[in-house]
């Protein structure tokens, strides 16, 4: 898998006759397998730096190159098929499909990225047992717990067996304890499937189980920490 | 089909809403459905009207239609006999048959010597044996009486005339007209016939005609084929009205014989038409086309050519046409009502799904599958107002027609059963349905196509 590189990335946004800038000439290579963790304050660049890693968003200039293509140069489309296939997505508000039941949610994704009917169903009630809710497969979100909801949403990210994770605070509104859980539960998947992860948070647990941590403030990248780099450190 | 549950959920979401939704899709559907299946009634109450007098097709002499019907002398068809031999034995024709009749159109003057009265009329001759079959004609099953032609079982100069011609004539006390006012009467002092027409209608009576002096008898005077007058002394037999005014002011029928006797004298008799009626109405252009042939070669020794109904009668067109125009506005109003009620429906979702729309835009639905996603709302709850539309507007049409109510058709005579035409109507059906979904689809498309476009970082943070 090769890594994710984000090359002179800038980004500004247009809020009325403002310009706020808040990514700026950004240069990162997120490694592949890695727990990767990005910080820093609010308002520093973390989501907007998330978004263009899982190319939601676009820089204005600077390029992102995921499996050595510059995304730019993908049509919408081709973007939409590729996240499909390649990104999972974890979000802080968990935005579960109200109306689908938590399998149908699961294997949503792996509708998008084409998977066959049998293979799906496989697929997300593994999952699903993965994160301790195969019990829950017929519920609908409404009926979930915000823990097991984000916990639905893990599977979902997964489901589609992706290169990458995106996910923004996904502990953001759990208590500390189910957050704790989630991560633990998120760490464990990212080993077992070999999968990058890659998250903003400003949790220090977080932080703490994180293989690269990337501080950034005012758009810019502050600081960028490897495991080894600490670990050698600490030693 | 994971778009279509995720529609049809969708739609359950937000139940109320979806409700009011359907509501005025079925008060639309229902109003399209009543109003047509009423034009529709109408439709086929004027054309079986139009048929029983008329037929579906006349031959009729070259350009009679536009010059000759007050000139029966020049524009008759000397061999309608044979005409009518050749259509009947025609084996393309014969199975679309119902009746085939000559008919006589004349121009006279009706006279009431007696009150010292006369007008001019437009008489009929018709063989009355075929006009009771073609009263029987129903192709679509309306609810009326099949009724005798009034001039059935009476002797040969037996007349019937129009309650208009019965009144001028001063004819309603004898005939027993109702709500017929007569004027101040010359009555009884008139001179009575004057000499010259007594002889002249006495010449040309049947040596074997009883004259009873108590029945109420009119002097018709018309011009022969050779440009001189003729009388014929007849006895009227009844008043009937002809609904349309104008019509009934002028309406004499009588038997064909009597009317070619006085128009043709003892020459060879002729008649103005050959009236067909056919089994279907359907059958016209089909029927048509192998009587184009016919004159074209069979019958091509006489200049003749062929009218349908809707041309004899244009009220029909324009009734048919009246109704369409009002039909089509209908339609308009009630397609733009439910256009801007899914219109808005759709929009309202699609701000509250604004978050959804990210979420399934960031997981890899692409911009089609949004727009996929809310047109397909928008064509179930069109599907879903058609149905219940439908079947709505079949459940009142059957109180309706079964609740007893009657109206008074224009031109007609006799109050008519208020039918609605919606059962069987299955074209109409379909067209009310498909019109509907198209309308619901078209109206989920703009808040479609603006959902497609968010962009999907602004609509995940949408609170």
């Amino acid at each position: 898998m090769e890594p994710v590189v984000l090359s002179h990335v800038s980004k500004t946004y247009h809020l009325d006759a403002v310009d706020v800038p808040a990514l700026l000439d950004v240069n990162l290579e997120i490694r592949p397998n890695c727990f990767t963790v990005i910080s820093g304050p609010s308002g520093s660049g973390k989501s907007t730096l998330l978004n263009m890693i899982g190319c939601i968003d676009q820089p204005d200039q600077g390029d992102v190159y995921i499996a050595g293509e510059a995304v730019r140069k993908l049509s919408d489309d081709a973007l939409s098929d590729f996240r499909a296939r390649h990104i999972g997505f974890i979000f802080q508000n968990f935005n579960l499909l109200p109306v689908l039941t938590v399998l149908e949610n699961v294997e949503y994704p792996m509708l998008l990225s084409r998977v066959p009917s049998a293979e799906r169903k496989r697929r997300a009630t593994f999952l699903l047992e993965a994160v301790g809710l195969a019990d829950r497969a017929t519920n609908i979100p409404g009926q979930l717990s915000g823990g097991q909801r984000q916990r639905v949403a893990i599977a979902r990210a997964l489901a589609p067996a992706p290169s990458f994770v995106m996910a923004d605070e996904p502990t953001a509104n759990l208590d500390s304890q189910t957050g704790a859980a989630i991560i633990d539960l998120m760490r464990h998947m990212q080993r077992e499937r070999q999968v990058s992860f890659v998250f903003s948070s400003h949790d220090p647990k977080v932080l703490a189980a994180a293989d690269d941590a990337v501080k950034i403030r005012d758009g810019r990248i502050e600081k960028i920490e490897r495991r080894e780099e600490r670990a050698k450190a600490t030693a | 089909m994971m778009t279509l549950l995720l529609a049809l959920r969708n739609l359950l979401r937000n139940r109320r809403r979806s409700l009011m939704t359907l509501f005025a899709m079925v008060i639309g559907a229902v109003t399209i459905l009543l109003f047509g299946g009423y034009s529709r009634d109408i439709t086929y109450g004027l054309q079986t009207g139009y048929v029983h007098r008329s037929g579906h097709l006349q031959i009729q002499h070259k350009d009679y239609f536009l010059y000759g019907t007050g000139n029966p002398g020049a524009f008759g068809i000397v061999g309608y006999r044979h005409v009518i031999d050749v259509i009947e034995h025609d084996p393309v024709l014969a199975p679309m048959l119902r009746v085939v009749t000559p008919t006589l159109s004349l121009g006279g003057i009706a006279g009431n010597f007696a009150a010292s009265v006369s007008r001019t009329v437009i008489g009929t001759g018709v063989l009355v044996a075929d006009q009771n079959r073609m009263l029987q004609w129903n192709d679509y099953h309306l609810r009326f009486d099949v009724r005798q032609a009034a001039l059935t079982g009476t002797p040969d100069d037996a007349v019937v005339v129009g309650t208009g011609v019965a009144r001028v004539l001063q004819l309603c006390k004898p005939l027993a007209v109702a709500n017929c006012s007569q004027p101040d009467a010359k009555t009884s002092d008139g001179p009575g016939v004057p000499a010259d027409i007594a002889a002249l209608a006495a010449a040309d009576a049947k040596p074997s005609a009883q004259v009873d002096s108590s029945e109420p008898r009119i002097e018709l005077l018309a011009a022969n084929v050779h440009g001189a007058p003729n009388v014929a002394s007849l006895r009227v037999v009844k008043a009937v009205n002809q609904g349309i005014k104008e019509f009934d002011d002028i309406y004499v029928g009588l038997h064909l014989p009597q009317a070619q006797r006085l128009v043709y004298g003892a020459d060879t008799p002729q008649s103005t038409a050959v009236v067909v009626q056919l089994e279907h109405t359907s059958q016209i252009a089909a029927a048509r086309a192998r009587l184009q042939e016919l004159l074209a070669t069979t019958l091509k020794d006489e200049p003749l050519e062929i009218q349908d109904f809707e041309t004899l009668n244009p009220f029909y067109g324009q009734a048919i046409g009246m109704f369409a125009a009002i039909f089509g506005f209908m339609a308009l109003l009630i397609g733009a009502i439910v256009l801007f009620t899914v219109s808005n429906t759709m929009s309202m979702a699609v701000v509250e799904r604004t978050t959804e729309i990210g979420t399934l835009r960031a997981v890899g639905l692409r911009r089609s599958g949004i727009r996929r996603l809310f047109v397909c709302e928008g064509i179930l709850l069109g599907l879903i107002g058609a149905l219940v539309g439908v079947s709505t507007a079949l459940a009142l049409a059957w109180v309706i027609n079964h609740s007893g109510l009657t109206w008074l058709p224009p031109g007609q005579v006799d109050r008519s059963p208020l039918t609605v035409r919606v059962w069987g109507e299955t074209r109409m059906m379909l067209s009310a349905a498909t019109g509907l979904i198209l309308v619901a689809a078209l109206s989920a498309w703009w808040p479609a196509r603006r959902a497609a476009q968010m962009n999907i970082v602004d609509a995940l943070r949408h609170v």
